[in-house]
C-alpha cells in the first residue's frame, strides 16, 4: 500500500489558484492551510483578507473569511477577535495595504497588542493593480510608476515594516521569511504555526512579513525572481526573528495563575 | 418608567447599550464627543460590551463592520467631517448586508466649517454618501425622547433589513438636556446564518462585495435595490402638527422643526394659521405621505439649517401640486423662533 506523503490541506478548497506562475501567495496560501489543519483550528479561524491579488483568498481557503477595503484588515481583525475572543483571527495583507493605505490600522493594532496574527506579504510592488510601485519597492526598481527605478529623492525609501512594528511594546512575535526555496517555506511555515499558537495561547499581535516573489511584475523569470529575493531583496529586508516575547508571556500567564 | 435628564449624546448611547449595543468604535470630534465618553464608561460594564477607541474615522467603521459580522450589534457616531471619512466603510456595509448605527452628530461645513449645529449633510446622509448604487436609512429625531426612541428604532431596522443605519442629529440635539423615558427595547432578530462565528464542522462562509462578474454583480444591485423598494413602502415615518386649519405648512426635520414649532406656537392668535410636516425618516422619505397633504393644503414653507437640500425631496413630492418656499440658515446658523416666526409671517403676507 502506498503511503500518503503529500496532499492537499483539508482547509484549503478544491480550487485553481488563479495566481501567476511563480507567485509567493500559492505557497503562502497553502502553508497557512497546513498550519490550519496542523493545529486544528479550521472550525474557529477567521480570515480576513485584502484587496489586491488576495482579494479571492476566500475562493482558496476553507475558513469563514470576510473581505476588508483596503488597508482595513487590521481595524476589522481586531473588532472580530474583540467579538469573539475565543476564535483563531489573521488578516493576510500585501505591502500596499500594510505599509501604504493600511499603515495606521496595522500600527495600531500591532500597538494595542490585538491578540491576531498578520501574514504580510511583501513583494516589493501592487500586484493586481499591475505593478505600482509600493512602499516596499527597492531604490532603483523600476515599476509602472517608477519607470527610471525608484528615486529616493523623489520616491522615498523602501518601509522596513518589521524593524518598525518590533519597537512597538504591544507586539509580541514578529519574523520576517521568504518562501524561495523549499528550506525558506519550511522556516516560513514553522513561523506561521508559532504565530497562531502564540494567539491561541492569548499571548498577543503576532505579525509574519514573507517576502514573495512577483515574477509577473518584476519581468523576470520565476526562478530568477527566488534568485532575486536572495541576492538583493533580503538585503534590504533581512530575514529572521525581530521580536519574540512568547517566553516572556507565557512567564507572566503562569505568574499570574 | 423613570424620567431621566439627559443630555443627547449620553441619550443615545445609553438606549444603544439598552437596545443590545455591545460594540461601539469611535474617534474624537466635536459635538458629539460625550457620546463616545458614555460609551468608553458605560459598554464595558455590560457583559461582552467592547468599548475601542479607534486610530481614526476610516478604522471605526470598519471596526463595526467587522464586529457587526461577528454577530454583535455595532454603532460608531461621529461630526460631519468625520462622517465623510466614514464612508468607504459605510457604502462596504450596505454592499455587504452588514447591519450597524452610524450616528452623525452634525455640524457647520463644508470642509472643517465649525462646531455649531447644522443640516448641511442631508444630500450625503440620503444619497448613500459612500460609492457605488446603495442607500442608508436614516432616521433624524426631533426631541431628546425621540433620540432615545428611534434609537432603538435604528438597531431593529438595521438587522430587519441588513443595512447601515444612520442617525442624523446636529450639535443642538446632542448637547440639549431633556427628560427621557428609556421604553424598554424589543428582543433582537436576527438570523445567525449572517454572522461569521468560524465555519465549526460545517462548511465555510465568506462575506464580500467584491463581484468581478458584471452579471453577478448586476443581480446584486438589483437584489439590494429591490429591498430599498421595500423600505420605502414599509418604512417612511413622519409627524403632523398643528395641521386641521392650517394654511400653508412648514416643512422641517430634526432641530429646525422643533425651532419650526416655537414659530407656529408664537404666531397662533395672529390670524396665521400654521402647520408642520416634520419627516422623521429622511430616506425613505415620506414622499406620497407628503403629497397626500397637498390635496388639502397649496402652500409650503421648507425650513433648513443648510442652502436647501431636503427642499429637493420636497420638490419631488410637491412640485406640480403646490408651491414651494424655502427659508435656509447655513454653515452653523441657528435661528430663533422669534426670528423664524418672522420670517414665516413675512412669506405669508408677501405671497399669499
Amino acid at each position: 500500500m502506498a503511503k500518503t506523503v503529500y496532499k492537499r490541506p483539508k482547509s484549503l478548497k478544491e480550487n485553481i489558484f488563479h495566481y501567476c506562475p511563480g507567485c509567493g501567495h500559492s505557497i503562502a496560501h497553502r502553508i497557512i492551510a497546513e498550519v490550519i489543519d496542523e493545529l486544528d483550528i479550521r472550525g474557529i479561524t477567521i480570515g480576513v483578507p485584502p484587496a489586491g491579488c488576495a482579494v479571492l483568498a476566500y475562493n482558496y481557503f476553507d475558513v469563514d473569511m470576510i473581505e476588508a477595503p483596503h488597508g482595513r484588515g487590521p481595524a476589522m481583525a481586531s473588532a472580530i477577535k474583540r467579538s469573539l475572543p475565543d476564535r483563531v483571527v489573521f488578516s493576510y495583507q500585501g505591502d500596499g495595504d500594510l505599509a501604504a493605505i493600511g499603515i495606521a490600522e496595522s500600527f495600531h493594532a500591532a500597538n494595542r497588542g490585538e491578540n491576531i496574527t498578520i501574514i504580510f506579504i511583501n513583494n516589493c510592488v501592487y500586484g493586481m493593480t499591475g505593478g505600482q510601485m509600493a512602499p516596499t519597492t527597492m531604490l532603483d526598481q523600476k515599476t509602472t510608476t517608477t519607470p527610471l527605478g525608484r528615486n529616493k529623492t523623489l520616491d522615498g525609501y523602501p518601509v522596513k515594516v518589521s524593524e518598525i512594528f518590533s519597537q512597538l511594546k504591544g507586539v509580541t512575535y514578529l519574523e520576517r521569511c521568504m518562501v524561495n526555496s523549499p528550506v525558506n517555506i519550511n522556516k516560513t511555515k514553522k513561523a506561521i504555526k508559532k504565530a497562531f499558537q502564540c494567539q491561541i495561547d492569548g499571548f498577543g499581535f503576532s505579525l509574519i512579513e514573507i517576502l514573495s516573489p512577483c515574477p509577473t511584475n518584476w519581468k523576470m523569470s520565476a526562478v530568477n525572481s527566488c534568485k532575486w529575493i536572495d541576492e538583493v531583496m533580503s538585503k534590504e529586508f533581512p530575514p529572521g526573528v525581530f521580536k519574540d516575547e512568547i517566553a516572556a508571556a507565557r512567564k507572566a500567564a503562569e505568574d499570574a495563575r | 418608567m423613570n424620567k431621566v435628564l439627559m443630555s443627547g449624546n449620553y441619550v443615545i448611547g445609553e438606549a444603544a447599550i439598552r437596545a443590545g449595543c455591545r460594540f461601539y468604535a469611535g474617534y474624537p470630534i466635536t459635538p458629539q464627543n460625550e457620546l463616545t465618553e458614555y460609551m468608553a464608561e458605560h459598554i464595558r460594564s455590560v457583559e461582552g460590551g467592547v468599548f475601542l477607541q479607534s486610530e481614526s474615522e476610516i478604522a471605526a467603521i470598519n471596526m463595526i463592520a467587522g464586529a457587526s459580522a461577528a454577530g454583535l450589534r455595532v454603532m460608531t457616531s461621529s461630526s460631519s467631517p468625520g462622517i465623510s471619512l466614514k464612508q468607504e466603510g459605510i457604502s462596504s456595509m450596505a454592499a455587504c448586508e452588514l447591519p450597524g448605527i452610524i450616528v452623525n452628530i452634525m455640524r457647520g461645513g463644508p470642509g472643517l466649517g465649525n462646531i455649531r449645529p447644522s443640516q448641511g449633510d442631508y444630500f450625503q446622509a440620503t444619497r448613500g454618501g459612500g460609492h457605488g448604487d446603495y442607500r442608508t436609512i436614516v432616521l433624524a429625531p426631533g426631541s431628546g425622547q425621540e433620540l432615545a426612541d428611534l434609537t432603538m428604532t435604528a438597531f431593529d431596522l438595521a438587522d430587519k433589513y441588513r443595512n447601515p443605519v444612520m442617525i442624523l442629529a446636529d450639535g443642538m440635539m446632542g448637547q440639549m438636556m431633556e427628560p427621557i423615558v428609556f421604553k424598554k427595547p424589543k428582543p433582537r432578530v436576527y438570523s445567525k446564518k449572517f454572522m461569521l462565528q468560524g465555519a465549526g464542522n460545517g462548511k465555510s462562509k465568506f462575506i464580500r462585495g467584491l463581484l468581478l462578474d458584471p452579471i453577478d454583480s448586476e443581480e446584486h444591485n438589483w437584489k439590494l435595490a429591490r429591498k430599498y423598494a421595500v423600505i420605502s413602502i414599509s418604512e417612511p415615518r413622519y409627524e403632523l402638527y398643528n395641521i386641521d386649519d392650517a394654511e400653508m405648512i412648514i416643512v422641517a426635520y430634526g432641530t429646525a422643526a422643533r425651532i419650526a414649532k416655537g414659530a407656529i406656537k408664537r404666531l397662533r392668535g395672529s390670524g396665521i394659521n400654521i402647520g408642520l410636516f416634520r419627516p422623521i425618516t429622511l430616506w425613505p422619505f415620506p414622499e406620497l405621505q407628503l403629497r397626500e397633504l397637498a390635496a388639502k393644503v397649496k402652500k409650503y414653507l421648507v425650513f433648513e439649517m443648510s442652502t436647501g437640500q431636503m427642499l429637493d425631496d420636497v420638490r419631488l413630492a410637491l412640485q406640480g401640486y403646490a408651491d414651494i418656499k424655502f427659508h435656509g440658515r447655513p454653515g452653523g446658523a441657528v435661528p430663533t423662533p422669534a426670528e423664524l416666526a418672522n420670517v414665516i409671517a413675512k412669506i405669508y403676507k408677501r405671497n399669499y
